[in-house]
C-alpha cells in the first residue's frame, strides 16, 4: 500500500481512495455533476454546507435566528412567453431592512446558449446558486459531448433548490425562476420552485418576489396567447412598472439615473440581451401615455 | 522466502517506457497548427462519437492519443480542475500553463510508481486573445512536457507528420482552409491512403468568437471550406 503524497481536498481522510490514486492531484470522480464534485471533494465552496463544514471542522458556528441581522433582497422577477420564445425580466433594486442595498444588481442571468434564470431572495447566495448552476450545465456539457435536455436542466435546479433548504431555516430564501428553450418542442419553457425544491411548469406567464403578486395581476390582465417579441416585451415590462408602483422593495425605471430594468428573449437565436436603449424607449412611450391621460 | 530478481532503475525506466511507447504508436496521429484566427486541432478518426479532441475551458482544448479509457480519465479530469478554477477565482484565472502542469505531475508520478505507465500522450492549447500569444504543450507518458510553437503532433509516426509540417511551413499563420488542407495533406502522406471528410475530427479554438472560443468542424463545414 502507498502512503498518501497530496491530500486530494481538504477533508479527505487518512485512507481516501483518492489520495491512494496517482492522479491524487487531478482527483477521480464518477458523473458529470459539477455540484456533485463539489459536495464531495470541495465541500467548504459549496453553498448552504458552510455550516456543516465548519461543525465537520470543530468551528461552532451561530448563523444566528432567522430575520436577526440584514440580508439584501432581491426583488420582482418575471417571465412569459411569446411567439418564439420567452422574455425573461426582472428589476434591479436590492433592499436591506427598509435601506436600498443596490440600484443596479443584475437579477437575470444567462445560464447558457438558451436558458436564463431569474432570482429572488438572498442576493449573495442567489448570484452564487446562479454561478454554479451555469458552471453546472457547461461542465456536463464539455464532460458528455451533449447539453442536457431542457427539462433535465429545470429538474437540476430543483435539486439545487432542495440543496439550500437548511439555509432557509436561516432565513437566506433563494427562489429562481427558470426559462429555457426546448428545442425538441420547439418552445420556450417557464418553470417555478418552491423553497423544498418542487418544480412546476407554468404555461403561459409567472412572476416571484415580493412584487410577483402585483406583476403577476398585470400580466393576468395584458397577456394574450400569440403575441410577438415587440408586445409581449411591453407587457412585461408594464408588469414591472406596476409591481414598483405597489412594492417598495421594487425598484421602477429610475429615468434620473438612467437605470432600467433588464430583460432577455429566449428562443431557437438562443439568449439574446434586450438593449437598454429598446428598454428606456418602451418606457419612455409608457410614461408619456399615462402623463397625458 | 525466495528474493524478487533485482532489476536496475535504469531498465525499469526502460522498460516503462518503451512498453508506453509502443501502446501509443498503434495510434493514429493529431495536429495542432496555429491559424490566423487561432489553433486548429485535426485528427484521423474514423468514429464520430468518441472524440480525441475537446474543449476544456473558455480558451483551452485538450487532444488525446494513445489508449481511449487512460486520456478520457484525463480530460475529465482537466475539466474538473478548470471549472473548479475557474468557479473558486474567475473565468481569466484558467490557463493552459497550469493545467499543463497538473497533467505533467499526474503522469509523471503514475510513470514512476505505478506497474504500468499510462499509455497516452496530450496536448494541452489556448488560444491567445488581446493580442497575447497562442500556447501549445505536449505532455508525453512520462510527464515530460515541450512548449511547442506554431505546430504540435500526437499519437503514432509523429515524427513523420512533423516532419511534413516543418517542410510545409510559412512564416505567416496560415488560413483555416490552407491550415487545414496543409494538416490533411499531413495526416494522409502518413496515412498513404485518402482520409474522407467524415473520417476527420477538426475542431478549432477561435479568438473571434465569443465568450467560449472552441468550435468542432461537422463533415459538411469541412467539405464546404475544401470546396
Amino acid at each position: 500500500m502507498r502512503k498518501p503524497r497530496l491530500r486530494c481536498s481538504k477533508n479527505c481522510q487518512p485512507d481516501c481512495d483518492d489520495c491512494m490514486n496517482p492522479m491524487s492531484f487531478l482527483p477521480h470522480h464518477d458523473g458529470s455533476s459539477f455540484f456533485d464534485f463539489l459536495t464531495q471533494h470541495h465541500p467548504e465552496l459549496r453553498p448552504s454546507l458552510y455550516d456543516i463544514t465548519m461543525q465537520r471542522a470543530g468551528v461552532p458556528v451561530d448563523l444566528g435566528r432567522p430575520g436577526t441581522f440584514p440580508v439584501p433582497h432581491g426583488t420582482t422577477v418575471l417571465a412569459l412567453k411569446y411567439r418564439d420564445g420567452a422574455i425573461i425580466a426582472g428589476d434591479r433594486r436590492a433592499t436591506e431592512g427598509f435601506q436600498i442595498a443596490d440600484r443596479r444588481i443584475e437579477k437575470v442571468f444567462r445560464i447558457d446558449e438558451y436558458s436564463a434564470m431569474a432570482i429572488a431572495g438572498a442576493a449573495g447566495p442567489c448570484i452564487e446558486m446562479a454561478k454554479l448552476f451555469q458552471t453546472e450545465l457547461e461542465h456536463y456539457e464539455k464532460l458528455e459531448g451533449v447539453q442536457l435536455s431542457c427539462e433535465g436542466k429545470a429538474n437540476k435546479l430543483g435539486q439545487m433548490v432542495k440543496a439550500n433548504l437548511p439555509m432557509v431555516f436561516q432565513g437566506l430564501v433563494v427562489m429562481p425562476l427558470y426559462v429555457g428553450y426546448d428545442l425538441k418542442r420547439k418552445e420556450g419553457r417557464i418553470f417555478k420552485y418552491d423553497i423544498t425544491g418542487g418544480r412546476y411548469e407554468e404555461s403561459d406567464h409567472h412572476s416571484i418576489g415580493s412584487g410577483g403578486k402585483d406583476a403577476r395581476n398585470t400580466m393576468r390582465e395584458h397577456y394574450r396567447l400569440g403575441l410577438d417579441e415587440e408586445a409581449a416585451l411591453r407587457v412585461g415590462l408594464l408588469a414591472l412598472y406596476n409591481a414598483a408602483d405597489e412594492d417598495v422593495g421594487t425598484g421602477g425605471p429610475d429615468l434620473v439615473r438612467g437605470i432600467y430594468p433588464t430583460a432577455k428573449i429566449v428562443s431557437d437565436a438562443g439568449i439574446t440581451d434586450v438593449p437598454e436603449s429598446r428598454v428606456r424607449a418602451l418606457y419612455e412611450t409608457m410614461i408619456a401615455e399615462r402623463r397625458r391621460s | 522466502m525466495p528474493l524478487p530478481y533485482y532489476v536496475s532503475p535504469e531498465q525499469m525506466m526502460q522498460d516503462k517506457a518503451e512498453y508506453a511507447k509502443k501502446g501509443i504508436a498503434k495510434g493514429r496521429s493529431i495536429i495542432a497548427l496555429e491559424y490566423v484566427d487561432g489553433i486548429v486541432l485535426a485528427a484521423d478518426n474514423p468514429s464520430s462519437s468518441l472524440h480525441k479532441v475537446s474543449e476544456v475551458y473558455d480558451r483551452i482544448a485538450f487532444a488525446g492519443a494513445g489508449k481511449y479509457s487512460e486520456f478520457e480519465h484525463l480530460r475529465k479530469a482537466g475539466i474538473r480542475h478548470a471549472d473548479l478554477t475557474g468557479y473558486m477565482y474567475s473565468r481569466e484565472d484558467v490557463s493552459a500553463r497550469t493545467l499543463s502542469n497538473a497533467y505533467s505531475q499526474s503522469l509523471g508520478t503514475a510513470f514512476s510508481t505505478d506497474v504500468k505507465p499510462l499509455e497516452v500522450e496530450i496536448l494541452v492549447v489556448q488560444v491567445g486573445v488581446n493580442g497575447q500569444a497562442n500556447e501549445i504543450f505536449r505532455i508525453s507518458f512520462d510527464g515530460s512536457i515541450a512548449d511547442e510553437k506554431s505546430f504540435a503532433v500526437i499519437g503514432g509516426r509523429s515524427e513523420a507528420v512533423q516532419q511534413y509540417l516543418r517542410e510545409h511551413a510559412t512564416p505567416q499563420p496560415p488560413t483555416l482552409k490552407d491550415g487545414l488542407r496543409r494538416c490533411l495533406s499531413a495526416l494522409e502522406q502518413v496515412a498513404t491512403q485518402k482520409i474522407p471528410s467524415e473520417n476527420l475530427e477538426v475542431a478549432v479554438l477561435d479568438r473571434n468568437r465569443q465568450g467560449r472560443k472552441f468550435r468542432r468542424l461537422t463533415s459538411a463545414d469541412i467539405s464546404l471550406l475544401f470546396t
